[in-house]
């Protein structure tokens, strides 16, 4: 038996178990041919494909893919994120996968392999802490190896880590040692990606390793001239660019962008991948550089709808993705948006960031309601005076200076939103627009009604600076 | 030696007379947008915000850190302007609806969050033009970063406006060289109905418009009620009951 599925796991079937005893237990046991070729064939072409995620993939046989996400994992709105995509179609297609995300390649594997999650994310830096609980074999080691370390008592990665390496290195091969440190991080362990022929890809390699800003600059415009050329060919544009930095000893670095609409232009390219000279860390020498179209679209124009046709903004849009570009490219995705409503009544969550050039989706602003310019978040706690249930506080004590209230208006009663959460079935706020004595306003709110203690405890809060 | 005199007179006037040739044409092109207070308006020499340019705006008082109200003066501006708007902050506290309050549509508002470096974002932005005008809330800002802007505004004849947040309330904010600089300082405002000044609610908030520094114009300041929802300030209707604000119909000098 070289592979079970769940089903027949299940019913007791072992790896390793001869074919005969297997159905034995069960008669009607549907028996495949291993085909470890086709196998490996399958594989590889899903580490292909997986090069959506991130132009680093690689098979790693006989059951896994390694992704080098390093860089990329934003584009898609952080790890988790990715993950979970990746893993929505894999199992879309019927796929059943144990995925992992960490620092490195070993530690990857053996969580996906070994860990006690379906999907790991292992935050960054906490590879040694996530590996100490681990069996021996998640270390990627020989058989030979693993059976002398389970005589000489060892069980978990942990307690490896914490033994002395010289009787280690003296009782095992320097595999062992390898093998921990490539999982630990402490030596760099090399992907050996793959690349796929459908896509892009411009390769420059230096016979001097280049080490300066000025030196990466000329090369990023030379890639950027090679990938124009058929990009235009192609009658595409760019939407994601991987720039990969190879270094003399052997590491790579990953610059990933993504772009608001496709880009052709060699001059709007090289623009984009400048902004991220700065983070190239050259290291010893970088001696060959790799530019990536990781994804492209048709360069059809006026494909993007306008923002809001009444206010002319439609016609400005065009030339205002180079800009866009630029700043997604410096600060990165989540740091340049537009603002859209989103219909609740809680006002921290009455609105939510959109991509700087998304569409609208038809909502409407709420109408005019006295609302504040700045929001505090969180809300902070005043000590005020009012009267119960419905009269606006007489003044109210914030960062030890007392607001007399001159004049008010409301109150504004806002309800929890049940459907979101069960706590706040009964919750309610009221809230008040104020001024004080010198003319400064407020947006101050009760939590309750003022009745019914069940629907807050009275406490007063300052929620925004008019 | 008299022709040269001569001709050399000729020649500076007709460099003047094709200043003020220039000067007539960047007003009719659009480029000078009146508050619609006449006093203001008359006061400035522009006969009303002239728009390429660098505009300083900070609140008085214990707005000072949140700039609330130079912000919706400033949205309110932008409000009566085609196209999009450029925000850019070092962090994320606006609250989109206030701007819908004064007729800035937020869909029209491109917001960056830029740290450091929100005169950097500015100044490329203003090179780019296709803005109807660009916001920058800083905490600090150096003198040099500042007169780049004013330079790269005049020359993309957009508006660029600066809105000072010091960290702390009473902090001294350093002059920069800015087209205009102004202040804006809370008022009380009165009644929502003054012929009955019990009905509890509240009116339009009252603002004290100081003008500190303008080229060509005297400090000055005026009381104006606060953008209404086209984004349009006007002089107070009703002044009959308030004991703070002296005269608000003309230019008050001040000392300083």
């Amino acid at each position: 038996m070289g592979a079970a599925d769940a089903a027949a796991r299940r019913l007791g079937v072992m790896l390793g178990q001869p074919l005969a005893e297997a159905q034995a237990m069960y008669r009607d046991l549907t028996i495949v041919d291993a085909d470890p070729e086709g196998d490996a064939t399958g594989l590889r072409a899903l580490a292909a494909w997986c090069q959506r995620y991130a132009p680093l993939t690689a098979a790693d046989l006989p059951d896994a893919i390694r992704i080098d996400s390093t860089g990329a994992d934003h584009l898609w709105g952080g790890e988790a994120a990715m993950m979970a995509d990746l893993h929505r179609r894999l199992s879309d297609v019927g796929l059943s996968v144990r995925m992992a995300v960490a620092d490195t390649p070993g530690a990857a594997w053996a969580l996906s392999h070994y860990g006690a999650e379906t999907i790991t994310l292992c935050p960054a830096g906490r590879v040694a802490e996530a590996l100490h609980p681990l069996p021996i074999p998640s270390l990627r080691l020989s058989a030979d190896t693993v059976q002398g370390l389970d005589r000489m008592g060892f069980a978990r990665v942990g307690e490896l880590m914490a033994a002395k390496r010289a009787p280690l290195s003296r009782r095992f091969s320097a595999d062992l040692l390898r093998q921990l440190d490539y999982a630990t991080g402490a030596s760099f362990e090399p992907l050996e990606p793959q690349a796929a022929a459908q896509l892009i890809r411009e390769r420059l390699t230096f016979v001097e390793p280049l080490v300066t800003a000025e030196a990466f600059a000329t090369v990023i415009d030379r890639l950027s001239r090679l990938v124009s050329t058929e990009l235009e060919r192609r009658g595409e544009g760019a939407r994601r660019l991987d720039l990969v930095c190879e270094r003399v000893d052997g590491s790579q670095q990953l610059i990933a962008l993504g772009t608001a609409r496709p880009v052709q232009s060699a001059k709007q390219l090289a623009r984009l991948l400048a902004e991220r000279i700065e983070t190239i860390d050259p290291g010893l020498g970088v001696e060959a550089m790799v530019l990536w179209v990781a994804r492209a679209e048709p360069t059809t124009p006026a494909q993007i709808e306008a923002w809001s046709p009444q206010s002319g903004v439609a016609k400005s849009l065009g030339e205002l993705a180079p800009l866009i570009d630029r700043l997604v490219a410096r600060f990165g995705a989540g740091q340049v948006y537009r603002l859209a409503p989103v219909e609740s009544d809680v006002p921290e969550r009455g609105v939510r960031r959109i991509g700087p050039l998304a569409p609208p989706d038809g909502r409407a602003w709420p109408p005019n309601l006295p609302r504040p310019l700045r929001l505090l978040t969180p809300p902070q706690s005043v000590q005020a005076i009012a009267l119960l249930p419905d009269q606006p506080p007489v003044a109210f004590t914030w960062r030890r200076q007392r607001h007399l209230i001159r004049r008010a208006d409301g109150p504004e009663r806002i309800f929890g939103e049940w459907w979101k959460r069960d706590s706040e079935r009964t919750l309610s706020r009221d809230y008040w627009a104020v001024e004080d004595e010198a003319g400064d306003r407020f947006w101050l709110y009760r939590n309750g009604d003022g009745e019914d203690p069940e629907t807050g405890n009275l406490a007063w809060f300052l929620h925004g600076i008019f | 030696m008299t022709g040269f005199l001569e001709k050399q007179q000729l020649s500076d006037l007709r460099t003047m007379i094709a200043g003020l040739e220039r000067l007539s044409v960047s007003k009719s092109a659009g480029q000078v947008l009146p508050f619609g207070v006449a006093p203001l308006d008359r006061h400035l020499p522009w006969g009303g915000l002239r728009l390429p340019g660098l505009h300083e705006w900070a609140d008085l008082g214990l707005g000072q850190p949140y700039a609330s109200a130079a912000g919706l003066m400033v949205a309110g501006i932008l409000a009566r302007r085609d196209g999009p708007v450029l925000w850019v902050s070092e962090r994320p506290d606006l609250y989109a609806p206030a701007l819908g309050n004064v007729g800035l549509s937020p869909d029209r508002v491109l917001h960056v969050t830029a740290r450091r470096t929100v005169a950097a974002v500015m100044e490329e932005a203003l090179r780019l033009g296709r803005f109807a005008g660009i916001v920058g809330e800083v905490r600090q800002i150096e003198p040099t970063a500042a007169r780049r802007l004013q330079l790269a505004a005049e020359a993309a004849g957009l508006p660029a406006f600066v809105l000072r947040r010091p960290p702390r309330r009473e902090t001294a904010i350093a002059p920069i060289a800015a087209l205009t600089r102004w202040r804006i300082a809370r008022v009380p405002s009165g009644p929502v109905l003054p012929e009955a000044p019990h009905v509890p609610g509240l009116a339009p908030a009252l603002w004290r418009l100081d003008l500190i520094r303008c080229r060509g114009a005297e400090a000055a300041s005026w009381i104006v009620e606060a953008c209404d929802a086209t984004g349009h300030i006007r002089l107070p209707a009703a002044l009959a009951d308030r004991s703070v604000a002296p005269a608000a119909a003309g230019p008050q000098s001040r000392a300083g």
